[in-house]
């Protein structure tokens, strides 16, 4: 029921703390934080103890783009095997995209999705549902329905909503609910066919290309109309450097558009799609350099506020085939925080505004009572050593689908233990 | 000097490997004139083509090729790719190995799909065209053509007309041709050009017939009117009025150019018909050294060197 944590680097970025602390977590809350050695107990009482020396403490991260593909594509993910995915890779919270079947574009699927998290699920699950019905982008979703059964934000991911004034419409209904709508930002009639970023390795390899512009156009579409009709707009997956310009500008104005971007749009460009490793097909496909350049610099910068893996497990059946036949999409919950510690080793940003954007700011944008340490608050907490090297193996991934392309790849950040109300739900000396 | 275990495409060939190609070529090219048109340099072995795109021109040189060397060859059409998912490519090409075949020949339409199925399978592969990506022996055939007609390659100029986005035989030609010292001229409405070729060493037009004097050789491409997406072209007559080889055009080239097209043609689309028959025109030639490139590479890659007296 007790358990210390001493030892460790504390860094909780909602309360700007980075220092040695030893923490007490009682009955699954935060009870202490104190210097080193400071803890007392009576005679009597024996907590368990993790000691964290070498490591760091933070709150456990929050991933807000993650495909768990229950109900109906079971045989990729499960949201039992999508929490224990999360939990080896340090989430403690994450929200689910609606693209479900059925879509979650309803109270009785949102339901459904939270029920089998409270029972299968070891983390926190958030759902976002759908801003149309069905994601046909034809009408609107029932939104207040959905938002009273848990709904945390709309997005039709995967298919963006094109129509331009359901888009303003749904602008301006959400506003009622004050939820941010997730956009997949792409011009469909500009990408169609396509299976990698528009560009010389696409004209080699011979694969219909996606421009950068489709983004583009779409980001500044939904960013003309919020200017006008106010809501909220949060850009998933950014990956093109003149859509990290569009925010940017946005955000000076004043704008309330957040965007996230994906571990793989910052660690690799569409030179890894030589060889036509099906691991690398995405949707935004993985950019050129100038790109990724662009993110850092949004990074750095601020203008992207927060790092989602956009977790897309796909069974092998739907990968070994041929790439313009495979199914877009990576999993990612298990790389995203050793491909986010190169940024800390690159100098993009501090190990403190990695773990940010991986914890508070996610809470903030998304409203969510979770990212912080605070005094009180349940202990959802990572632990990780963050110099320890280590090869990426797939095979030993938790998630059910294998669809990475950093088998083998040798990075520094482990996980050690992640802890969700006090309560381990991973462990690397279990596994 | 051939080390290669695949042809999957031009790009990875060196000067020598590609010198040693057409040397091969021009030993073999002979025996396809002879009475009895066999050797036994490929006796026992069995040559798979697996075609998973139609074709009958390409298929054929592979088959007469590996017949002609006394291997037995197989053709089978596979599933084509535009079908369902679930008919696995790599599965049918491990069905196909556990048959133990000592090459198999691969046409696809989709890109990549040779390369994939030279990462699971053991004997050697050949690409026969995948998608807009590679067809590695049209190019060689190309260069053996030139060669024979020019005495050598280095320094020559090339101008190729038409559709670069969608051929594969393009990608081919331009890595083949600048490993060979050629210099590449790219000419097609701007809608077929492909974002960032010129970054391939190639130079890019839109004006045929300014820029035909200097060239050697004119390769016009087939206009894949089936594959053209609706916005490519305002019309197929436009087009042929803008880029179709006739006799007008051919007023402004050298005496000696030479006329090349991988077919098959669109009659008086690309070129007009009067000119397919002059002398200028090497297109059957092509085809006719099509064989015996195909004949080299399959006896290069089962290990043969570049000597046929046995």
């Amino acid at each position: 029921m007790t358990l210390v944590i001493k030892n460790g680097r504390f860094i909780d970025p909602a309360n700007s703390l980075d220092e040695p602390k030893d923490i007490l977590v009682h009955k699954g809350i935060i009870k202490a934080i104190e210097s080193p050695g400071s803890i007392s107990f009576d005679a009597g009482e024996k907590p368990s103890v993790i000691d964290a020396k070498g490591c760091v403490v933070c709150p456990g991260l929050i991933d807000m783009h993650v495909h768990f593909r229950e109900p109906g594509f079971e045989y990729k993910e499960t949201i039992t095997s999508g929490c224990q995915s999360a939990a080896a890779g340090g989430f403690t919270s994450v929200a689910v995209m609606p693209n479900t079947n059925p879509v979650n574009d309803t109270r009785a699927v949102t339901e459904h999705i939270l029920a089998l998290a409270r029972t299968e699920g070891i983390i926190n699950v958030y759902p976002i549902a759908a801003i149309t019905q069905k994601l046909e982008g034809e009408r609107l979703s029932e939104m207040a329905d959905l938002k009273n059964a848990g709904a945390i934000a709309f997005s039709d991911d995967g298919r963006p909503v094109m129509n331009n004034e359901l888009m303003r419409r749904a602008f301006e209904y959400s506003k009622m609910f004050e939820l941010p709508l997730i956009q997949h930002s792409e011009m469909l009639d500009l990408t169609e066919g396509g299976c990698m970023n528009e560009g010389m390795v696409s004209t080699e390899l011979g694969l219909k290309g996606m421009p950068a512009e489709a983004e583009d156009i779409m980001v500044y579409r939904d960013i003309a109309l919020l200017e006008k009709t106010g809501g909220r707009l949060h850009v998933a997956h950014i990956s093109s450097k003149n859509s990290v310009d569009l925010v940017r500008q946005a955000k000076s104005k004043g704008l309330p558009v957040t965007c996230e971007v994906a571990p793989h749009h910052f660690t690799l460009t569409d030179e890894a799609v030589r060889g036509y490793d099906t691991n690398t097909k995405m949707s935004p496909p993985l950019r050129a350099i100038e790109d990724v350049e662009a993110i850092k610099e949004g990074l750095r910068d601020g203008t992207i506020d927060i790092i989602a893996t956009d977790h897309a497990p796909h069974d092998i059946t739907d990968k070994q085939v041929e790439y313009q036949n495979a199914c877009f999409g990576i999993v990612g919950l298990e790389t995203a925080l050793p491909l986010s510690l190169k940024l800390v080793d690159e100098k993009i940003l501090s190990m403190g505004d990695v773990i940010k954007k991986l914890t508070s700011t996610p809470a903030d944008i998304f409203n969510l009572k979770a990212g912080n340490l605070s005094l009180g608050n349940e202990a959802d907490i990572l632990i990780f050593n963050p110099s320890l090297e280590y090869s990426i193996d797939i095979s030993k991934f938790h998630s059910k689908s294998k669809n990475s392309p950093f088998d083998g790849w040798k990075v520094k950040g482990k996980v050690l233990h992640t802890l969700v109300k006090g309560k381990t739900v991973y462990s690397v000396n279990e596994n | 000097m051939f080390i290669h275990k695949n042809l999957l495409g031009t790009k990875s060939l060196s000067n020598d490997a590609i010198t040693t190609i057409l040397d091969t070529a021009d030993s073999f090219k002979e025996i396809s004139t002879r009475p009895i048109k066999k050797v036994p340099a490929l006796r026992g072995k069995t040559i798979i083509n697996l075609f998973f795109e139609p074709s009958t021109r390409t298929r054929t040189s592979f088959e007469i090729a590996g017949k002609r060397l006394s291997a037995d060859v197989i053709n089978i059409s596979g599933p084509s790719s535009s079908s369902v998912k679930g008919e696995n490519l790599i599965d049918t090409a491990l069905n196909l190995e556990a048959m133990h075949p000592d090459i198999m020949v691969v046409r696809h339409a989709l890109s990549g799909a040779s390369e994939m199925i030279s990462q699971h399978v053991k004997c050697p592969i050949i690409n026969a065209g995948d998608g807009f990506h590679e067809h590695p022996t049209q190019a060689l055939l190309d260069l053996h053509t030139i060669r024979e007609a020019k005495g050598s390659l280095e320094g020559l100029n090339i101008t190729i007309v038409g559709d670069i986005a969608h051929s594969r035989v393009v990608r081919s030609n331009i890595y083949a041709m600048k490993t060979m010292g050629m210099n590449v001229k790219l000419i097609g409405p701007p809608t077929m050009i492909p974002q960032g070729i010129d970054k391939m060493g190639v130079s890019v037009g839109y004006d045929f017939e300014g820029v035909i004097h200097d060239t050697d050789v004119i390769m016009m491409l087939r206009l894949q009117k089936e594959r053209q997406s609706r916005y490519l072209l305002s019309s197929i007559r436009e087009y042929s009025n803008l880029y179709c080889l006739t006799s007008k055009v051919l007023e402004k080239a050298k005496d000696d150019v030479l006329i090349f097209h991988p077919g098959p043609v669109n009659r008086g689309i690309e070129i007009s018909p009067d000119i397919m028959r002059s002398k200028r025109s090497l297109i059957l030639t092509q085809v006719t050294n099509g064989v015996a490139v195909r004949m080299a590479l399959m006896y290069l890659l089962l290990g043969g060197k570049n000597d046929t007296s046995n």
